[in-house]
């Protein structure tokens, strides 16, 4: 009878916590899964559900002059961010692999900090710098910013793919007669690959994403398409913008099951 | 024997000086990407807060930092941040911590199908979500309709463009970061702890606070200590949902620049958050390594 009771309590919190965890994952995907449906709305203010469906914001997106441009610049951006900080971060994270632990905590520490101090001061910071450099309100500057902001990415993933790695195979690579950097290419490089190309679509999506330094220092004919969404929203909610954040939601998405993919090949070579 | 103790000792040597030069060659290896981020982020921000300590003039006093904590508008600047930054970690704690318990029983395969409903948002440009929560809690959007239709409010609420909208946004953008490290640690715990401890005659409830929940902390503690910190310097969602009702640290550093071209106080502010965020972010790094939560 006890153990009845007990087993009956059991489950009802075993509901009540399905209830509750359903719930929350809930309300966190809910917003992701709202704009989809808006960006498809035919209303020039804002419904949901739509009461016609039409393609018009996509057509206003894509026929936008300005939309077009901050988008390009956006893309060029997050591209080039993508290849440098992927090649500079793989190498930085190889060699702090092979460093002095003293050395690599240290490093370690510093590459951590830019993800977590304020944005806002790095902004403010780097606003100032370039307003020195002649930096601001150039696509140079905005590649050169977010390329800080996306390297710690790069080397933390790359750092944690060489922990499961045997680091012997490079020296028997070299005790047998490879240059430094052939076995570096060659031996380790396609071993830790996965955690590169991770990295990559890290840098990526860092650079596509980013807002509040865009907002300093881009601008002009140079301006992100976050700076131009941000400005969108603070002036009027402009239906635009849903679709923009549609096309911005599916990369995400893209980027984020390629890095799921490359896991799990990853996992499943080693 | 006198031969050999040279040999061994001039060995001893160049493999010392070919251990150096190899140590040397690592760290030229780590120094483009080191010294960029050093230059990019950390020399830009030594500079600004090296500005705090001089007034208009160019000389050395503490005036800004006396005036930081003197004028009635930082002091509800601070207040304002406090508030939310503690409302939202509270939320943030309330939500997260029943989903990570949920998630951390179900079998690894379907909590890592769940995880995805965590993961999508996480990797969602914050701007989006923002958009998403004005388009959602707007006088006549969804969630006003929906109370309005099923009796609960007659009038719409004002959701949007004050502290409510703000903190709602917030919980949603902070709450992938106390998720990931509490789940990450909820897993690593021993099932059969809990079982040991019911089996030995503890009830599921007192088995769940003695064994579980301690266990559990080091997780829940740097996944608060993390949304708590982002939450202090956050920008992008209370500028939208707060609309411009709502003043963070963040906002106020960037007024006092781009409207007031008060480098001088923002400094002092920009000081003042970031000694806050660095000792913070100390303490959280100790118990448990933030590096963990980027990989997986």
């Amino acid at each position: 009878m006890a153990v009845q009771e007990m087993a009956g309590q059991k489950r009802t919190e075993g509901l009540w916590l399905a209830v509750i965890g359903s719930a929350v994952l809930f309300f966190l995907i809910l917003p992701t899964l709202i704009v989809i449906p808006m960006s498809f709305s035919d209303a020039a203010y804002l419904e949901f559900p739509p009461k016609e469906w039409s393609l018009r914001w996509y057509r206003e997106y894509f026929g936008s002059a300005e939309w077009m441009a901050a988008t390009r610049t956006s893309i060029v951006a997050a591209i080039l961010t993508t290849l440098i900080a992927t090649p500079l971060g793989a190498l930085a994270a190889y060699g702090l692999h092979c460093s002095s632990t003293r050395i690599r905590n240290a490093a370690q520490i510093l590459v951590v900090m830019p993800i977590v101090v304020p944005i806002i001061l790095i902004a403010v910071g780097v606003f100032h710098l370039y307003a020195k450099l002649g930096l601001n309100y150039t696509l140079a500057g905005v590649v050169i910013a977010h390329v800080a902001l996306a390297l710690p990415f790069v080397i933390i993933t790359v750092l944690s793919g060489l922990k499961s790695y045997d680091f012997n195979q490079e020296l028997a690579a070299r005790s047998m007669g490879a240059s430094r950097p052939r076995a570096m290419l060659d031996v380790t490089l396609p071993q830790v690959k996965f955690s590169v190309q991770a990295g990559a679509f890290l840098a990526f999506i860092t650079s596509l994403d980013e807002v509040v330094v865009a907002m300093l220092i881009s601008g002009g004919e140079y301006a992100t398409i976050t700076r131009r969404m941000f400005n969108a929203l603070r002036d009027q909610i402009e239906p635009t913008v849903a679709a923009i954040s549609t096309c911005l939601i599916a990369i995400s998405v893209l980027a984020l099951i390629g890095i799921q993919l490359i896991g799990r090949r990853g996992r499943g070579e080693r | 024997m006198n031969m050999t103790a040279i040999g061994e000792g001039a060995n001893r040597a160049i493999l010392a000086r070919l251990q150096s030069r190899e140590r040397q060659f690592f760290l030229k290896l780590a120094a483009p990407a080191i010294l960029g981020i050093m230059i990019v982020v950390f020399l830009p921000i030594l500079w600004l807060s090296s500005l705090s300590l001089f007034d208009a003039a160019g000389d050395w006093s503490t005036a800004n930092y006396a005036r930081v904590f003197q004028s009635p508008l930082y002091q509800k600047t601070f207040h304002v941040t406090f508030i939310i930054s503690i409302s939202v970690t509270a939320f943030c704690v309330l939500l997260g911590y029943p989903l990570c318990y949920w998630l951390s029983r179900l079998s690894p395969r379907t909590s890592g199908i769940l995880m995805v409903f965590v993961l999508v948002p996480f990797w969602t440009a914050v701007l989006v979500r923002t958009y998403a929560w004005l388009v959602l809690l707007q006088r006549n959007g969804i969630i006003n309709q929906g109370l309005v239709a099923s009796g609960i409010i007659d009038e719409p609420l004002q959701l949007a463009h004050n502290l409510t909208g703000s903190i709602i946004g917030m919980v949603h953008v902070m709450l992938p970061f106390l998720v990931l490290p509490l789940y990450a640690t909820m897993r690593a715990i021993d099932g059969d702890l809990v079982r040991a401890a019911i089996g030995l005659g503890s009830s599921p409830r007192e088995a769940f606070w003695r064994i579980f929940f301690p266990m559990s902390l080091p997780g829940l503690f740097a996944g608060v200590i993390l949304v708590f910190v982002l939450s202090l310097g956050f920008y992008v969602t209370p500028a939208l949902l707060g609309g411009g009702r709502v003043q963070m640290l963040a906002q106020r550093i960037e007024s006092t620049i781009t409207i007031y071209a008060n480098w001088g106080a923002a400094s002092a502010l920009g000081v003042i958050l970031l000694v806050m965020a660095l000792v913070l972010i100390w303490a959280a790094n100790r118990v448990f390594g933030l590096d963990k939560l980027f990989v997986r």
